[in-house]
């Protein structure tokens, strides 16, 4: 009789929210279709500069110093080329913003909406809440990396071929064996922007306005960016969230320079886990006003 | 006023722990260190020269580490700078030696900077019998250790004039106990004078360049290292110097070494007296007496003092017994102090050698080689990376190695008059950046031999050989023989940055007759990828080298192989593999963590299911003595006690700010309470129980997600239950909606009364046996207000209950069973619905006469009070009929206007809450 009354027919904690209810709950959102057709254009539209500007990249920019201008010469060497190139200019700021959307939004626009206390009525675990909202949430913003990336090296790959990917801290490799690399700096900048997608995540539980999550995370990246840039301020810098954000330039090198994507990944984790248990922590423990 | 924050216990501890770890962080990062040891600037009188007799005042300065006393000694250090520099060069060194626990003794050598005497190259009778003052010196301080009397437990480490100093102190005074000489000398002549064909340097060309920059530092009198000169730095300085001294010419240097330089530099030739000079100056007179443990450290990117010199130190300091090992780095007076992976890999070994052969800790150092290659850039600061291997026993710079072949047709070069325009191949000082390490020939002045692409990665450590024939009219050349590394995009680069120079003499006029001669290139560490070429460059002109004026056309061509010295060197393994399992460690104990976190959470929620109240158990609500107070003190719910039963529909009232919406959150499981308890079917209501499942709710308005149709929010709603389909009686929740074809619309477009009928239907779904709905009416029309009445009563039928919240008394007296009413956050009335209006209905009449009216209804039996309200009656009926008492005033000739029945239940709310709630929020 006991293990009958404490709850309705039919209910068991584990399966409430499911995954992919939750992915069809995101799905049909307007701002979700837009990120996602974002990334496929945006390949497209880098594309269309390079074909509209045939003097561009063929310039002699003289000592070839590693960093932008070195990049955009090789960027229409080839597919893989190309795509390291729209990762390059992506992974600056705008794909920092689409996971710190998907992340931001996740839990402060159901507050917004009214629609977090009926899940929670449910009753949806409150932990499991926060997990499966957060999967979802990462499982967008891979989503859209990888069509980022797809999309490049497809149209890359027609436009300018399947060619030997060329690193722009030296070295050469293989078609191949670049598609490879650049999954591994995939995997790097996912594990980096864990770190923004936490802060966005961290916010979105304690405040009621899904842009005030999203803003407030991008806000903060744009910050510790700056502070990195001021050198006066030494040894403190390597504990910025952001100071490893270019080690994965590392991976593509020949041989692949590793020490700072691990020291990044150590970095990312450890704030990661951080945000995330503070997020859990808080959600766990307050009252639910929204 | 600035609302006052309660310091209860929690936010206390956690306001400390952020204090402690902010003031903790900044307190680190900002305390300034108190040095380990004292600093103590002298200037040391020492008598040096040939007899021993020449004054000279040195200007030290001597680290003491303030763990050193008379009682616990130190070994001692002496640390020289290189040349053009002083002892503040080299005073970071010193610190970090110091730290280490020596005591560290720096100075400026004699003829630079605010010490006297004049420069003589780090000669025995001069410089280094300076030296051997000071160890002298250092004997006599009491907290410097002493292998014997007079003699401290000393080591000397020094790079360039001061790694030259090292040596020449090393052989010239066995109490030198160990010895770091870096990017140094061993034979001065043989290093402005290369000849790399073997010959002696009587017969080499000279190194105008690096020579030439020498004596421009020196004759200024300029501190700030080699390059003084050539960046133009302390104009003021060469001026003072020059005020008062002697020749402009020579500056601080001793008339000797002037006159030596003075007699190379203006023919190119050396003269005897020169290279006697040179050779007194060159360890490699000494180096058999050379007898303590040498760390021998040598650039890579150094045309100055190249590996070659490194070596020939090596193989003769070895050749007595001494122990010696070698370290070659990717710098070098050309390439700096190299980067961070070398300077690291160095500072270790130096720490290692020193801590061994003067403290006598740890093992004896392996005699192991090490060498680095540039392996490309840093991706995050652009700096290059180097990486460092290591081999067992030092190879020296011939190991055998493969054999590449170039081919190339004889080719005649000119070679210029004055040596102008020259080929740039290096620029000293660290400046070939600016070359971008490819180099410049000059067109017509060189013959280039290339070879095939290579196949497979060749590893080049050591110096390449290369046979070369030449014809000359005169019958004599000086050539220059480069090894170029070609990439397979066609970018070339010249590793090293050095070239082989060669005179050869007894030339034939025509090739054919011509004999090979070996060159021996400058050795390299390079690795030729897979399908990159080395070409061969036979040039006859070089900036940094002084060439013959007379133009000349010579013939050459190349004899033979290119001999490539390959070294298999193992890896050296890269510290960074601790932040590796750093991280490994840090997922784990992720890993773990949030398994247990799991497993905890399982098992709490295990035993609480555990706990019911039996009696309670098929009660739909029981609340018991419910407080919630908030963190600012202010308590909006103060006591609350209710039931509600099965079959039973309960309202809630109270003004606004009574505490009925926080109950109401209480129960839904979004707000903890702060005592009492909420039993659900005899289960404690704690936020995400699972009784919740049993309870449907519509609390403070409809919450859906506007981008999805009615129907999809209801199903997707349904889904996050988990529960099956069937169970979600989906029809009859839409039939309650009653939205018609609005259900398939986005709840974007509805209106404030479709979202609240859509979300009793979700409250609905599933059919719940405990309802909670706080305001549901709001929004609705009155024939929906009506149908709702209807749905509730059918609602609490089959052992449901309902708990409904509103404002609408008169709704409430028709729909509920029950009634709670709540005023300041406490229950004032709670009971039937009939038990709170009180006992009988009661009606206003508008009358014609007042007096008489209550004059008849007195006199009439069944009515129970009356009592005057303007122009009317409000009468109590006691249950007597309304028609009763109209028929008997109308029969009393009263007239009667108007008959309304008092709505009750206002009164009674009204006074149990009494007229003004203005303040019904506060407490």
């Amino acid at each position: 009789m006991t293990a009958v009354t404490d709850r309705a027919a039919g209910y068991r904690p584990g399966r409430t929210l499911s995954f992919w209810t939750e992915v069809r709950r995101q799905a049909a959102r307007r701002r979700t279709q837009f990120a996602l057709g974002f990334m496929i254009l945006l390949p497209l539209i880098v594309l269309a500069a390079f074909e509209w500007n045939p003097g561009g990249g063929d310039d002699d920019r003289g000592d070839g110093n590693g960093g932008f201008s070195a990049l955009v010469d090789v960027a229409t060497s080839g597919g893989p080329n190309f795509t390291m190139f729209t990762l390059f200019v992506s992974s600056g700021f705008l794909l920092i913003v689409v996971v710190a959307l998907f992340c931001g939004d996740a839990v402060a626009s159901e507050a917004s909406w009214g629609s977090l206390r009926y899940l929670l009525a449910v009753p949806v675990p409150r932990a499991r809440l926060l997990a499966i909202k957060l999967l979802v949430a990462l499982a967008y913003s891979a989503v859209a990396m990888l069509l980022l990336a797809g999309t490049a090296l497809l149209a890359g790959t027609l436009f300018y071929g399947w060619n030997p990917l060329r690193a722009p801290v030296g070295g050469t490799l293989s078609p191949e064996d670049g598609v490879v690399r650049l999954l591994a700096v995939l995997g790097y900048l996912a594990a980096s922007f864990l770190v923004v997608g936490a802060l966005a995540f961290f916010l979105s539980v304690s405040t009621d306005a899904p842009l005030g999550a999203v803003g407030g995370a991008v806000l903060l990246y744009i910050v510790s960016n700056i502070l990195d840039q001021i050198t006066a301020l030494g040894s403190i810098r390597t504990f910025l969230p952001t100071h490893y954000n270019e080690a994965w330039l590392g991976l593509l090198s020949t041989p692949i320079q590793t020490d700072d994507v691990v020291r990044g990944l150590v970095s990312a984790v450890a704030y990661s886990t951080v945000l995330l248990a503070l997020a859990w922590w808080r959600f766990l423990k307050k009252d639910v006003v929204s | 006023m600035l609302p006052r924050i309660r310091w209860t216990r929690r936010r206390l501890i956690s306001a400390a722990v952020v204090v402690v770890l902010l003031g903790g962080l900044v307190g680190v990062a900002a305390w300034p260190d108190r040095a380990s040891y004292r600093t103590e600037e002298l200037r040391i009188d020492v008598r040096t020269g040939p007899a021993g007799d020449q004054p000279v005042t040195l200007d030290a300065t001597y680290y003491q580490p303030r763990s050193a006393t008379s009682s616990a000694r130190v070994p001692a250090i002496l640390l020289a700078h290189g040349f053009g520099g002083t002892k503040t060069s080299v005073a970071a060194d010193a610190k970090d030696l110091a730290d280490l626990g020596y005591a560290v003794l720096t100075w400026t050598a004699q003829g630079f900077g605010r010490s006297t005497g004049e420069i003589h190259l780090d000669s025995p009778d001069w410089e280094v019998r300076d030296a051997q003052r000071l160890l002298d010196w250092l004997a006599v301080r009491p907290e410097v250790r002493l292998d014997g009397p007079g003699d401290p437990r000393v080591g000397v480490v020094g790079g360039s004039y001061g790694g030259g100093l090292a040596l020449m102190l090393a052989g010239q005074d066995q109490r030198v106990d160990a010895i770091v000489p870096m990017i140094t000398w061993n034979d001065l002549s043989r290093a402005f004078l290369p000849e790399a064909t073997g010959r002696d340097p009587a017969d080499g060309v000279f190194k105008k360049q690096w020579a030439g920059l020498f004596f421009g530092s020196g004759s200024g009198g300029l501190s700030g290292g080699e390059l003084g000169a050539l960046v133009g730095g302390g104009r003021d300085d060469a001026a003072a110097a020059f005020a008062g001294r002697g020749d402009p010419r020579c500056g601080r240097f001793a008339a000797d070494v002037c006159a030596a330089y003075l007699a190379v530099a203006t023919t190119g030739r050396p003269t005897p007296e020169s290279l006697a000079l040179l050779r007194r100056s060159s360890p490699a007179s000494i180096v058999d007496r050379i007898k303590a443990p040498t760390l021998l450290i040598q650039g890579e990117a150094d045309s100055l003092f190249p590996l070659s010199e490194g070596d020939a130190n090596a193989r003769a300091i070895a050749a007595n017994g001494t122990p010696v090992r070698v370290a070659w780095f990717t710098g070098g007076h050309d390439g700096g102090t190299g980067p961070r992976t070398d300077r690291d890999r160095l500072n270790f070994l130096t720490a290692q050698w020193l801590g061994h052969y003067l403290r006598g800790e740890g093992a004896a150092p392996s005699r192991s080689f090490t060498y680095s290659r540039i392996t490309g850039i840093d991706a995050t600061n652009r700096d290059l990376v180097a990486s460092g291997y290591s081999v067992t026993d030092y190879p020296g710079l011939s190991s055998a190695g493969v054999a590449v072949g170039v081919v190339g047709p004889p080719q005649p070069i000119a070679n210029p008059p004055n040596g102008t325009p020259a080929a740039v191949s290096t620029l000293p000082g660290g400046l070939s950046s600016f070359v971008g390490g490819a180099g410049l020939d000059i067109p017509g002045q060189f013959a280039l031999f290339g070879s095939r692409p290579f196949e497979s990665t060749v590893d080049v450590v050591g110096a390449p050989t290369v046979r070369i024939r030449a014809a000359s009219a005169t019958g004599e050349a000086v050539l220059f023989v480069k090894l170029y590394a070609v990439g397979a995009d066609g970018a070339g680069s010249l590793p090293g940055g050095q070239v082989a120079p060669v005179r050869l003499t007894g030339l034939p006029s025509s090739l054919d007759q011509a004999e090979p001669v070996s060159v021996t290139l400058p050795a390299i560490v390079h690795r030729f990828e897979a399908g990159q070429r080395l070409e061969i460059v036979v040039s006859t002109s070089d900036q940094a080298y002084a060439t013959p004026a007379e133009p000349a056309v010579y013939q050459v061509a190349v004899d033979g192989a290119v001999t490539l010295p390959t070294v298999d060197g193992t890896p050296i393994r890269n510290p960074n593999i601790v932040w590796w399992i750093g991280l490994a460690v840090l997922l784990g104990v992720i890993v773990l963590g949030v398994v247990a976190a799991v497993l905890i959470g399982r098992l709490r929620s295990r035993r609480k299911r555990q706990a019911v109240v039996e009696e309670h158990a098929d009660t739909p609500l029981v609340v018991r003595g419910l407080r919630k107070e908030y963190a600012d003190g202010f308590v909006a719910v103060s006591s609350v006690d209710f039931t509600v039963r099965r079959g039973q529909v309960v309202g809630l009232l109270g003004p606004n700010g009574a505490g009925k919406t926080t109950s109401l959150r209480v129960f839904m499981g979004l707000t903890r309470a702060t005592a009492g308890e909420v039993l659900i079917f005899g289960h404690r209501l704690v936020p995400g129980a699972a009784v919740l499942s049993r309870l449907g709710a519509l609390v403070e308005g409809p919450g859906f997600l506007p981008h999805l149709s009615g129907r999809a929010n209801l199903e997707l709603f349904w889904k996050s239950t988990g529960r099956p389909a069937g169970d979600a009686r989906m029809d009859e929740a839409l039939d309650i909606a009653g939205l018609g074809s609005g259900i398939d619309r986005r709840v974007k477009t509805y209106s404030h009364g479709m979202k609240q009928r859509l979300a009793i239907a979700q409250a609905m779904l599933g059919l719940p046996e405990l309802l909670v709905l706080d305001e549901p009416t709001d929004g609705l029309d009155p024939p929906q207000i009506a149908e709702m009445r209807r749905v509730l009563h059918r609602y609490a039928t089959d052992g449901r209950a309902v708990l409904v919240s509103s404002h609408l008394l008169a709704e409430v007296e028709q729909t509920c069973t029950d009634v709670v009413v709540m005023h300041k956050g406490e229950v004032v009335a709670s009971g039937l619905v009939d038990e709170i209006v009180g006992d009988s209905p009661t009606v206003h009449l508008d009358v014609s006469d007042v007096d008489s009216a209550t004059a008849v209804l007195d006199r009439l039996g069944g009515v129970r009070a009356v009592t005057a309200d303007g122009n009317g009656l409000v009468v109590d009926m006691n249950g007597t009929p309304r028609a009763e008492v109209v028929a008997a005033l109308v029969n009393a000739g009263v007239g009667v206007d108007r008959v309304v029945p008092r709505r009750r239940l206002e009164d009674a709310f009204l006074a149990l809450v009494g007229g003004d709630t203005k303040a019904s929020g506060e407490r």
